[in-house]
């Protein structure tokens, strides 16, 4: 598309080889952003070509892409993604870019940034409004991420604190090959489950930075006016973001109470599935050290993300978990200091967490906070524990203790409980992650309406849709977090009135679900093309045999595996998979995707 | 998922919002479901369920007198239906109209349900049938308050055109008669956390029972102990067992997230008066009279639901401005106050709050004679503007 032409994208992906430094500037076609959008669909889009290719292949791609709606001003629509392959798992390697980084790239001029090769050096790298610049990182390498941030702000002038610019940065974690290394971005956000950080590692390089003054043109800015106050309308009225108890005031610690009620908390390594003492640990208990403040995305009317007057980040709900009731520990500081250390040293503390809890039910020795302290160091150092706890569990002979889903760690709901949720952990593309389907929006949320939590009725569509929503959603740079209270109904109206008609007609919900659909496929046909089958669509043992944790008129029962297996292969007919979770040649050709299919795998970089 | 199509086929018929064995279900997991396996609307349905990317669709024709309403809507709008009550503000947007079936799927891609003359109401659902039957009832509750406001509307004017006319006079003869004698409800204060929640839900059902609410809408609390026991969120008002949350008021804990979108406003008014009982619903009439206003010359005239001013009254209590919810133009910031010196206040074009301080009792009785006063005095005020007409 041309500038003149171009609403809502800024029109160029920017290409960068790290080895020689070469640039060049894509300009896709209004047929190419209408079918793939951006942010998490763009992102597959590109990698597609090289799935086979391992993690720290040179010419593995990295992508960093921001959607349409992007830093347009509807509400929630600041995020971005992060597309490659995984390092812990060997999935496809995908995550939401928070912060103010995807706002700032387009403002740059790019929807996306494509990085290949291996820089000779250590290298850092900064964008000033299309102009690119490569520096030498090698004091930064050992750096901690805030000192990292610190350094850009004074040598490189990037105006962090004020939000002008943006940056993201690994720590040392990624430094010392740690499998669960983060992405830290704009000081309170850490993003890359899966040891994407490591990705950047491979890659030497360390940190990015972004600048840009550009606006980002909107086709109909009264339409997006009405648009917007509709979704406003439908966030406002959420009690889940923002109610009294909602993620507006609390953040997403704010789960940890709901799952205490529902006696879904995971508790001791999944051992239990109740924690007696999370009135010492919940988001109120965190707030008895001052008020919050908030961290959150730029212009974004929920601010999920917040920090203690001390500076320290209220956890989010799958680390505070996994830093408390994980690992039996009661003690809000010790919680609050190891997540601390992981944005600190760019570790993902959901699986840094839990790694620890495998860890602590295999040698029978909890953690005071001198020893959960060292722990997360070693961690960052690459040690057996920084491996994750599939490797480490399996190095200690207990595989059964590492509670993961395509050995990414399992986040903070128990699936016993919702079992719609331990579905759609086994089926995540990705790994132990509830972000592809978010089955705890109606399990226990009550959105859009309530479902049976103990029963996998209709959840194999219900979470293939979600998956599909989530998809569509993320390439659009929208919060998933945002489908609490609207949907694409309401998102394609503002899309329409962002970008007007792309390459002849106006973008609809079903245009965006259809992307979304095509990228869960593309995930699929990376997944299975590297032997992820449908024995990886599975979850721990433990759940299959162990009730959870009774409550005087609460049975937590164990799932039973038979209704498991009838769901899976349920969802795997409704996706388009065969029994061996293989995408049928009939469902890649009605989604256009033959050439992305697996007769075409050869083609597709080393395996 | 068969069972879960037929149960809201059901509720659609005990509801009164469907006639038996019209409403048709279908359900899609890995199979299609219907309620009912032999109903040639399914060749019109079953097409749309992929494309669409859905697992639950609804068709079925309303029961008087949303039948003739809607009806008579869809003709006089050939596009789309556009409510002005808070329910379509906030949830539906605007109501489609598919005058050619070739168009059901484009038009509920968009929509969450559309109006399909000859046909009824079709709507969508992306988790369960149950929430088709929230849409349609949804639609139904919009499509009378839009209809009855617009009646009025055109007595004060030029009088109603002959469909017009022939569709109230078929409108009103399908209403059921007023309801005038108020239940009598478990008489507080309530002993223990048991005796509370038995209570709240028997109101909640009593509510649902007089037609003071269709199903879905409204809330109910309960102050005890320093704590507010509140329905959850999108919880049905005639089954409240097992969805209600305790707050406590000491915000230890944040296991309240699933309660009603109402909370804060609940939470204000137990501060500020000594109530210990909330009941909200969505009388019709009430909802009506609450959106009728005659100043044209009113500065606020296009944006009354969020920026009123005018102290207006319904059944002698106050009617304010304000949104679902919690946002700056929430009627948390605006029902409260109103609440500190009257039993009830109205929320324009959404529905009444009223309050009691021992039990149900009271506030169920001024919602009752308030909805019953409203519906006097709406077709007083036709009468009036009819009369008026005459004269001129």
């Amino acid at each position: 598309m041309t500038k003149k032409t171009c609403y809502g994208w800024a029109g160029k992906i920017l290409h960068l080889n790290l080895a020689t430094g070469a640039a060049h500037e894509e300009t896709p076609s209004g047929e190419f952003y209408r079918t793939n959008l951006g942010g998490r669909s763009l992102g597959m889009h590109v990698v597609m070509p090289h799935f086979r290719r391992q993690w720290d292949d040179p010419d593995m791609p990295i992508v960093l892409s921001a959607g349409p709606l992007t830093g347009t001003g509807v509400p929630m629509a600041c995020t971005g993604h992060i597309t490659s392959r995984s390092p812990l798992t060997g999935t496809v390697g995908d995550d939401t870019l928070t912060g103010k980084f995807p706002v700032t790239l387009k403002r740059a001029g790019y929807d996306a940034l494509v990085l290949t090769g291996h820089a000779p050096e250590p290298t850092g790298l900064i964008i000033r409004d299309s102009k690119i610049f490569l520096i030498n990182a090698e004091n930064l390498i050992t750096m901690e991420t805030g000192a990292v941030f610190d350094s850009l702000e004074e040598h490189h002038e990037l105006r962090l604190a004020k939000g002008a610019d943006a940056a993201i940065c690994i720590g040392p974690a990624a430094t010392h090959g740690s499998l669960l290394a983060a992405v830290a971005t704009d000081r309170h956000h850490l993003t890359g489950r899966g040891g994407l950080g490591l990705c950047f590692a491979a890659k030497n390089l360390h940190f990015i930075g972004v600048s840009g003054s550009e606006k980002i043109a909107v086709h109909d800015p009264e339409a997006l006016k009405r648009a917007n106050a509709d979704i406003m309308r439908l966030l406002s009225a959420s009690p889940a973001l923002m109610g009294p108890y909602g993620i507006r005031h609390w953040g997403t610690a704010a789960f940890l109470d709901l799952t205490h009620t529902r006696r879904i908390t995971p508790t001791d390594n999944f051992r239990h599935t109740f924690f007696a003492l999370t009135h010492k640990v919940n988001a109120p208990a965190m707030a008895a050290q001052g008020p919050f403040k908030e961290s959150g995305c730029p212009d974004c009317p929920v601010q999920c993300i917040k920090t203690l007057p001390d500076g320290r980040i209220l956890p989010g709900h799958d680390a505070l978990n996994h830093f408390t009731a994980l690992l039996g520990n009661a003690d809000p500081d010790m919680a609050l200091d190891g997540v601390a250390m992981c944005f600190a040293l760019g570790l993902d503390p959901v699986s840094a967490g839990a790694t620890l809890a495998c860890n602590r039910e295999i040698s029978g020795q909890g953690y005071g906070r001198a020893e959960l302290s060292e722990a997360v160091r070693r961690m960052a150092q690459g040690g057996s524990l920084g491996q994750g706890s599939f490797r480490f569990a399996d190095e200690c002979g207990m595989p059964e203790t590492s509670m993961t889903a395509k050995q990414l760690e399992l986040p903070g709901f128990d699936p016993r409980g919702a079992v719609g949720t331990g579905l759609a952990y086994a089926l995540s593309t990705r790994g132990g992650s509830h972000s592809r389907a978010f089955p705890i929006s109606h399990e226990v949320l009550r959105k859009p309406v309530a479902t049976d939590r103990f029963t996998f009725a209709g959840k194999a569509r219900i979470i293939k849709l979600a998956e599909d929503t989530f998809a569509g959603v993320e390439s659009l740079g929208v919060c998933s977090l945002a489908l609490f209270a609207a949907g694409l109904e309401e998102y394609a109206r503002a899309l329409r009135a962002v970008t007007g008609p792309v390459a002849g007609k106006l973008l609809t919900a079903a245009d965006v679900a259809l992307a979304g659909e095509r990228t869960c496929m593309r995930e699929r046909i990376m997944n299975s093309g590297n032997g992820f089958h449908e024995k990886d669509d599975d979850l721990p043992g433990r759940f299959f045999s162990d009730p959870g944790t009774a409550g005087p008129d609460q049975e937590i029962p164990a799932i039973d595996r038979d209704d498991f297996l009838k769901a899976r292969s349920a969802y795997y007919a409704v996706r388009g998979l065969d029994g061996h979770a293989r995408p049928l040649e009939e469902k890649l050709a009605s989604l256009g995707l033959n050439d992305d299919g697996m007769t075409d795998m050869d083609d597709g970089g080393a395996s | 998922m068969k069972a879960m199509t037929e149960r809201y086929a059901a509720k659609l018929v005990a509801c009164g919002l469907c006639d038996h064995e019209e409403p048709l279900v279908g359900g899609l997991d890995a199979h299609t479901f219907w309620n009912r396996e032999n109903d040639t609307r399914r060749e019109l349905l079953e097409p749309l369920f992929e494309p669409l990317g859905i697992n639950s669709l609804l068709l079925a024709r309303p029961a008087e007198p949303y039948r003739t309403i809607v009806d008579y809507l869809a003709a006089k709008n050939p596009k789309a239906i556009m409510p002005r009550d808070c329910e379509t503000r906030t949830f539906l947007h605007d109501i489609p109209v598919c005058a050619n079936t070739e168009h059901l799927g484009s038009l509920l891609a968009e929509r969450k349900a559309v109006v399909v003359p000859g046909l009824g109401i079709a709507a969508k659902g992306s988790v369960s049938p149950e929430e088709c039957f929230v849409y349609f009832s949804s639609v139904c509750f919009a499509a009378f308050v839009l209809f009855f406001s617009e009646y009025l509307h055109a007595c004060r004017h030029k009088g109603p055109d002959q469909p017009l006319q022939t569709a109230f006079d078929k409108a009103v003869s399908g209403m059921s008669a007023s309801r005038t004698e108020a239940p009598s409800l478990t008489i507080g204060p309530f002993e223990d956390e048991t005796a509370l929640y038995a209570a709240m839900a028997e109101a909640g059902r009593n509510v649902v029972g007089l037609g003071l609410v269709d199903s879905f809408f409204g809330n109910i609390s309960c102050l005890h102990d320093n704590t507010v026991f509140i329905s959850q969120t999108g919880s049905s008002l005639d089954e409240l067992e097992g969805c209600i949350d305790p707050c406590p008021q000491d915000r230890s804990t944040c296991a309240g997230l699933t309660a009603s979108s109402e909370l804060s406003a609940h939470e204000d008014v137990y501060a500020r008066t000594p109530a210990t009982c909330i009941l909200h619903g969505h009388p019709k009439f009430t909802v009506i009279l609450s959106m009728d206003c005659t100043d044209k010359q009113c500065p606020n005239r296009e944006h009354c639901h969020t920026a009123c001013t005018k102290e207006r009254k319904a059944a002698t209590l106050p009617i304010v401005p304000g949104e679902v919810g919690t946002g700056p133009t929430g009627l948390c910031h605006t029902l409260p106050p109103a609440l500190e010196h009257s039993p009830g206040a109205i929320v324009h074009g959404h529905g009444l709050f009223a309050t009691g301080s021992k039990d149900f009792n009271k506030p169920f009785a001024t919602m009752l004679h308030a909805e019953n006063q409203c519906r006097a005095e709406y077709f007083n005020r036709v009468r009036e503007a009819l009369a008026t007409l005459k004269e001129a």
